[in-house]
């Protein structure tokens, strides 16, 4: 942990507001110019301040994983990081996952194993997801487990959102019967 | 359109009602039905927009000059609101509205709780409201709305709220008038008893818990006139829309409800909530749009709860099992306000052929929010007792659990004595039993220090909807069509169900189908999605219009033909001779050139069959290992089987089983809103301390359906999904809890904490030596 800013032996901290202050935010290659207050949110300057909603707020204390986005390709919660400590960095949304207007093959896992309720975590899990995959590119399905376990969902979508990630690392999000044959993972465990 | 009077059941209470129905019916699918499109595993029709973030949830609308409100809320369970000062709030840059018990009129939300009254009646209750520029305006407003309260002695158990003496909730006590205690009664059960050859009396606690929908409750609401646009996170546009006209003295076409996705409801989201009245109220009172979002703390203290329960269960058999007798108590919270409590007793009176049944629901008061539905109202709660007794018996009458429940099956329905119209519970033990490896032997525990068990319980529900409700179909003139329907989907899928069964009657493509829901002013009356009745209530409605949409088309194509319209039938989109025959013309070049026109198909849902009960069923295995040195339970295995009539989507039928079932593992093992029996504050108003289960905590859900159509039920032979897989998972996991470790936990949660009092409180009594990791330890010499 580093000390705190300005105690004896810290670096000196450039003190930032009262009010707005200046914040470039590279957020899906586009680089947007604001001013923020010191202690507006990331999760509050992409959905409010920039209208990228597709990033959510569930508990706003970095418990639910529900607000994962990428920061310079490392997963954060936006609830817990301000803005102004993204100043210059490059963030990644659910919006900016797509390419050239075709889905991210996790996205199409999702899809395609149901792993998709109400649909209110899923940006934050599939942020999540691709951090992992970046990080674990064949991972277990106990791992794949492990690593999710920071995204809470309500509806309770887990078995399918772990075989969607199955899916996407296996074979880039390619149709396979597993998930037309959704009780194959659960099967094949034991 | 005719008068009809039917019986529909909702959420464990059958009732008589009147509906407007045409007396159209479409010709049945049958269970031999050869069908394409329903049936078929296919992709949620929403997924795309959830999946890259598009989905419109009414947390991400924005509106041109929205405001953004903030509410006060109270501090104690229970307290007089003396003064409200409002002073340093108003005079704050950015604020432009401060509403109080002082300045807002005198409203009454449906649950029976008043805004702002000058008495609150739980921790959390709304005392005053802020609109601002921005959300941190409206929260620093708040902060400085200066408040003085005179605190009052407060009660949150219902058991002690139940007792003499108790802190009063209400002015007029308690217990709300009425039928209280709800009491019910066959046969004789003294002579039951004295019949038994062997009798199980248990008590039974289950937690406050909290529905934690990740959409919170929220809206954003504004006024062009007279005429009232709320955009709420609700599952039903219908009632919000029926409420607010009435709340605001408004005529119910200058409302407009909209939900376009919704983010979870789970039961509390069924009524109009503060979070729009407030809205609606800044928004008159500034002239602006008005967003309120519950943040996290309020969702856990202030959107209702599946309240507490203290139960206790008396079971009398013979030594081959049959029942003599089952008496059910419950004392059930209701929250602050409130009068209708939710069915504990009901699985007790219908599940089993007993002669001599007594249930008594006392329902109390309590200083909590109002008490709301909660997937599976009332008999997730009973049957944790119920199942729970039922293994005990089984175990003292060395009967196999399944064996036990078989012997004690109905035919009939016990209470109003009528066949069901499907209970294929036979078919779902053996399925059930076969998938789990029930009679195979247990395996050796994974660790010596663990315990291995396994377990089952039954489900009983309804779920076979009923009238009202209505759909219009319009078609398009390049042959697709528009599916208006009042009903939403809250997540589970009815989007993708209804476009199913819309486009197999039409004979059109799925991708050529769009449903549009959570429209109050664009649709046809739908109902509220809640009671696992979406698909069964509005299924059999899309249906009938599509069917009359489809004779429409056919007529039009026999015009065009020269051709009689019997002779032809759409496949696919195209307009062929007969089912194998040719494809002689698309609809689209059918309809293009007769464009413009409209043509509309409308649907109404039928009464219900006379004479029956329409129920569903299901059977939960549970496999686990304790480990007892520390009291984990580690879930090995959780096959869940139900009977929902006919699979309309597979996928999302799946889906629903296995997020039911999670939710029940949560309700099993961890969930719990803890409430500071010398404050009446919740101490985890969070996620953090609320736990909900994640990924690694779960097993694999196996979900297996019984196959059986009830062709009886209504047109579609479907009958309801939504609750059932939630309701039976508590007894299966406590039953084999029960089994691995030869005690019975009857409260909920079962904790690790509970299990290892449990664990050493037999030690106590028996003196028994359990053999632990150090024992084994010392065993082997070390």
């Amino acid at each position: 942990m580093e000390p705190a800013p300005n105690a004896p032996g810290a670096r000196l901290v450039k003190v930032k507001g009262p009010g707005p202050v200046p914040v470039c935010l590279r957020v899906n290659d586009r680089l947007y110019c604001l001013p923020l207050e010191p202690r507006c949110s990331l999760l509050d300057a992409l959905r409010q301040h920039l209208g990228l909603t597709g990033t959510k707020r569930v508990c706003n204390l970095g418990e639910c994983g529900a607000c994962t986005v990428l920061l310079d390709s490392r997963p954060i919660n936006a609830c817990i990081t301000l803005a102004v400590e993204c100043d210059g960095r490059s963030i990644t949304t659910i919006e900016g996952i797509a390419t050239d207007g075709r889905l991210d093959p996790l996205q199409e896992a999702f899809i395609r194993c149901d792993a998709v309720q109400c649909g209110f975590c899923t940006p934050g899990q599939i942020m999540a997801a691709r951090a992992f995959l970046a990080r674990n590119p064949n991972p277990s399905e106990e791992q794949i487990r492990r690593a999710m376990a920071g995204n809470l969902c309500r509806c309770g979508t887990y078995d399918q959102i772990v075989q969607a990630v199955r899916l996407a690392c296996r074979d880039g999000g390619a149709p396979s019967a597993d998930c037309g044959r959704p009780d194959a993972a659960a099967r094949r465990r034991r | 359109m005719r008068i009809f009077r039917t019986r529909v059941e909702f959420e464990g209470r059958e009732y008589e009602e009147e509906t407007l129905w045409s007396g159209a019916e479409p010709p049945p699918w049958g269970p031999e039905a050869e069908l394409k499109v329903a049936g078929r595993a296919v992709a949620r029709v929403d997924a795309v927009d959830k999946v890259t973030g598009r989905a419109r949830f009414t947390e991400d609308v924005v509106v041109p000059g929205m405001l953004y409100a903030a509410v006060l809320r109270s501090p104690h369970a229970h307290a007089r609101v003396r003064r409200v000062d409002t002073r340093r709030a108003v005079s704050l840059d950015g604020v432009r509205a401060v509403l109080y018990h002082g300045n807002a009129p005198s409203i009454v939300l449906p649950n029976g709780e008043p805004i702002f009254d000058r008495w609150v009646r739980y921790y959390g209750q709304a005392v005053a409201a802020v609109a601002a520029t921005t959300e941190e305006r409206a929260r620093e407003g708040i902060a400085r709305i200066a408040v003085q309260y005179e605190t009052y002695p407060f009660v949150t158990d219902p058991d002690q709220a139940a007792r003499e003496g108790a802190p009063l909730v209400q002015p007029c006590g308690n217990r709300p008038a009425g039928h209280n205690p709800r009491v019910y009664e066959r046969g004789d059960p003294r002579q039951g008893e004295q019949e038994a050859e062997v009798l199980i009396e248990q008590e039974f606690r289950t937690p406050v818990v909290v529905h934690q929908c990740f959409e919170p409750h929220c809206a954003v609401c504004w006024w062009d006139g007279a005429e009232l646009t709320a955009w709420t996170s609700t599952q039903a546009v219908h009632a919000v829309a029926d409420a607010l006209a009435a709340v605001f003295g408004l005529p119910r076409n200058r409302v407009h409800v909209r939900a376009e996705a919704i983010g979870g409801g789970f039961g509390s989201k069924q009524h109009l909530g503060e979070e729009v009245v407030l809205a609606a109220l800044l928004a008159r009172q500034t002239g602006c749009p008005i967003k309120l979002s519950l943040d996290r703390d309020a969702e856990s203290v202030a959107t209702g709860h599946r309240e507490a329960t203290v139960q206790r269960v008396r079971l009398g058999a013979r030594r081959d099992g049959t029942l003599t007798l089952i008496d059910h108590r419950a004392v059930i919270g209701l929250g602050a306000y409130g009068r209708e409590g939710m069915s504990v007793t009901g699985p007790s009176r219908e599940l089993y052929r007993c002669p001599n049944v007594h249930t008594e629901e006392l329902f109390t008061y309590t200083n909590l929010a109002p008490a709301r539905a909660f997937r599976g109202p009332g008999y997730t709660e009973g049957l944790f007792a119920l199942e729970s007794a039922m293994d005990d018996l089984a175990r003292r009458l060395r009967l196999d659990p399944v064996e036990l429940r078989l012997r004690n099956l109905t035919d009939d329905e016990p209470v109003g004595v009528r066949p069901y119209s499907s209970k294929p519970l036979d078919t779902i033990y053996r399925i059930g039993a076969a998938a789990a490896g029930w009679s195979s032997p247990k395996p050796a525990p994974s660790r010596p220090w663990r315990r291995r068990g396994r377990g089952m319980a039954t489900q009983i529900w309804g779920g076979g909807g009923g009238p009202p409700a209505y759909a219009w179909i319009r078609l398009e003139p390049d042959g697709t069509a528009v599916v208006l329907v009042g009903s939403q989907d809250i997540g589970t899928g009815t989007r993708t169900a209804l476009a199913q069964i819309a486009a197999e009657e039409l004979g059109l493509p799925l991708e050529s189908v769009r449903v549009e829901e959570g429209d109050s002013l664009y649709t046809p009356y739908g109902p509220t999605s809640a009671g696992s009745q979406t698909v069964s209530s509005i299924g059999p409605a899309v249906q009938a219009a599509a069917y009359q949409a489809r004779t429409a088309l056919l007529a039009i194509a026999a015009d065009r033909l020269g051709e009689p319209a019997d002779s032809l039938v759409i496949r696919e989109g195209a307009i062929c001779h007969g089912t194998a025959g040719e494809r002689r013309l698309p609809i689209a070049d059918l309809l293009r050139p007769l464009s413009p026109f409209a043509l509309l198909g409308q649907g109404d849902r039928g009464p219900n069959p006379v004479g029956v009960a329409i129920r569903t069923f299901g059977a939960h295995f549970a496999e686990v290992e304790v480990d007892i040195e520390t009291g984990e339970i580690f879930l090995v295995r959780l096959v869940a089987v139900h009977d929902c009539g006919r699979v309309i989507s597979p996928l999302q039928a799946r889906s629903q089983v296995a997020g039911g079932v999670i939710q029940g593992i949560g309700y099993s093992l961890t969930e719990e809103l803890v409430v500071d029996p010398s404050t009446g504050i919740a101490l985890n108003p969070n996620l953090q301390g609320y736990l909900l289960p994640t990924a690694a905590d779960v097993p694999g859900i196996e979900a297996l359906f019984s196959g059986e159509i009830d062709s009886v039920a209504n047109s579609l032979g479907v009958k309801g999904l939504g609750e059932p897989p939630i309701i039976a998972v508590a007894p299966a996991i406590a039953n084999a809890v029960a089994d691995a470790l030869g005690i019975r936990l009857a409260n909920l949660p079962i904790t690790r904490a509970r299990i290892l009092d449990a664990l050493q409180r037999t030690r106590e009594q028996t003196g028994a030596r359990i053999r632990t990791r150090s024992s084994d330890r010392s065993a082997r010499g070390h």
